[in-house]
């Protein structure tokens, strides 16, 4: 006869250490199975599409950096391109080599990121994570290297970047570039082929293609799940046409797959990284734009491909200093919309295991 | 790269299956009649030339005095995009459909524009608060808002 269990409602967070921040699940648990899950949002709110109705365009783009506080680089790529396609601003060749190689730093740097915190999920405590932030350190160190800033960089600007890279930065660049590759090697031999993380993460947390598209997943997630889909490829921008790089996709979107999308991912960075440094060309870097900049009416919506998937900006202007409207595109919280189909049925240890795979950042899915 | 089809040619087609539900069009932007915009978003999805199978976002503005809802909407397989715009008025209880039934990726989106500007979406399965509290009075990002 089997024996009953009554359903149990706990909390998970908002201080619990594996959500990332504050964020909290209502979890239905029946004995160790996930019944039901209800994200709880908003404990880090902070209105920045409605500060940004009260700013002016160069101004924003610090709130941008304080949104996914570990891409700020590609968050502030997002959103002047949005500000450039509304005013119609042309930016330098030289400005977007470097924004590039920024960004794709960045990527590197948000994915370790990722990697780090999955596998401190699994159990692997702070040992792997370490391993991950030596070389996400170097990264910021060359971020400070470009703007003084580690973390919340605002280092682009409508029409280019703040300033151009400083002598020292292009050295430190070609080692880190010529050692990353052998990097990643030592952390996929690590990881990749460690039994209990293949046990823990292989065909756990599926993503099926058909409702990734449904629930406008982008990112890795939506790739590993099979779907080949990565708009510096399906939309090029900036230089991002010139680079030769593949697209890594997943076969089964499960936990192990996008831990897989990931690493595989950081290697094209190095190689568009490397490309950039070679083609780079000398010149300007920013075009003027006047600090009280007035874009004319109208609107206009551009979006990067994030290191957490499609990030957007829609602006709207109505010919004022700062924009109407300010709406942001925040891949994290879109990517959440799936989140109770892929942990239902898991057990509570998975749980963890599958919102780590998602890669949230708070400050991005609240904004 | 991703193409822009000309909102004239997608006002053309949704009038044919929808006779003067396109109200109005430009280069790259559809303004629908709010009324059968439920309807509307299945036939942008399913009619095969059109294939919008995915929602990349959901935006309202307010214009005060009208709101308007923004779908940007995608077809992987073509690589080509539109944006769909409707309008809905009053300031008292401003209502649409909600498109969660054709894209769920509308789930969280629509909750949030409920949240912070004040737009109920009729058949949404879960219309709560998202980013503020329940009992919260006011929605923030509408334009007569104060703190």
């Amino acid at each position: 006869m089997p024996i009953r269990t009554e359903p149990v409602t706990i909390n998970l967070g908002p201080q619990h250490p594996s959500t990332h921040g504050v964020f909290r699940l209502r979890v239905t648990f029946d004995g160790e199975v996930v019944l039901d899950v209800e994200p709880v949002f908003g404990y880090m709110h902070r209105g920045t599409e409605k500060l940004a109705e009260a700013r002016s365009y160069v101004q924003i783009v610090t709130l941008t950096d304080r949104l996914d506080w570990v891409s700020s680089m590609s968050n502030n790529l997002g959103y002047v391109r949005a500000v450039e396609k509304l005013a119609g601003i042309e930016v330098p060749e030289r400005a977007m080599y470097i924004r590039v190689i920024s960004a794709e730093l960045q990527r590197m740097a948000s994915h370790l990121m990722a990697t780090g915190f999955l596998l401190n999920d699994l159990g692997a405590f702070a040992t792997p994570l370490m391993y991950c932030f030596r070389e996400r350190e170097r990264i910021l160190d060359m971020f400070e290297m470009l703007c003084g800033a580690r973390i919340t960089v605002s280092y682009m600007r409508p029409g280019g970047v703040l300033q151009d890279a400083p002598e020292e930065f292009w050295p430190a660049l070609d080692t880190f570039l010529s050692e990353m590759p052998g990097y990643i090697d030592d952390l996929e031999g690590l990881v990749t082929d460690n039994e209990i993380v293949l046990a823990r993460t292989r065909e756990v947390g599926i993503l099926p293609p058909e409702l990734a598209i449904d629930a406008s997943t982008t990112g890795p997630m939506l790739r590993a799940s099979g779907v080949q889909w990565d708009l510096r490829k399906a939309d090029p921008y900036e230089i991002y046409d010139r680079m030769e790089f593949d697209i890594p996709i997943g076969s089964t979107g499960d936990v192990f797959d996008r831990y897989l999308v990931r690493i595989q991912e950081m290697r094209q960075s190095v190689r568009i990284a490397q490309q950039c440094v070679q083609e780079i060309p000398k010149g300007p870097i920013r075009t003027n734009v006047p600090y009280f900049l007035r874009a004319p009416e109208g609107e206009a919506y551009a979006a990067v491909e994030g290191p957490k998937g499609e990030l957007g900006f829609y602006l709207v202007s109505d010919g004022g200093i700062s924009p109407y409207r300010c709406k942001i595109r925040a891949p994290s919280f879109i990517n959440l919309t799936a989140l109770r189909e892929m942990v239902v049925g898991w057990k509570m240890g998975d749980l963890i295991t599958i919102f780590g795979s998602m890669d949230v950042v708070i400050g991005e899915v609240d904004r | 790269m991703t193409r822009e089809l000309s909102g004239e040619d997608v006002a053309h087609t949704i009038n044919q299956a929808f006779p003067g539900m396109a109200v109005r069009f430009n280069q790259t932007d559809v303004w629908i009649d709010p009324g059968p915009l439920l309807q509307i978003a299945r036939f942008l999805k399913d009619t095969p030339e059109l294939d919008f199978a995915f929602l990349t976002a959901v935006t309202a503005v307010d214009y005060i005095e009208h709101f308007e809802l923004i779908y940007h909407l995608l077809s992987m397989r073509r690589n080509h995009s539109v944006v769909i715009k409707t309008r809905c008025s009053g300031r008292k209880d401003p209502t649409v459909s909600s498109v969660v039934s054709v894209w769920r990726g509308a789930d969280l989106q629509e909750r949030e524009i409920w949240d912070l500007m004040g737009i109920r979406f009729e058949g949404h399965p879960n219309a709560k608060r998202i980013l503020l509290w329940e009992g919260f009075s006011g929605h923030p990002l509408r334009k007569d808002f104060l703190g």
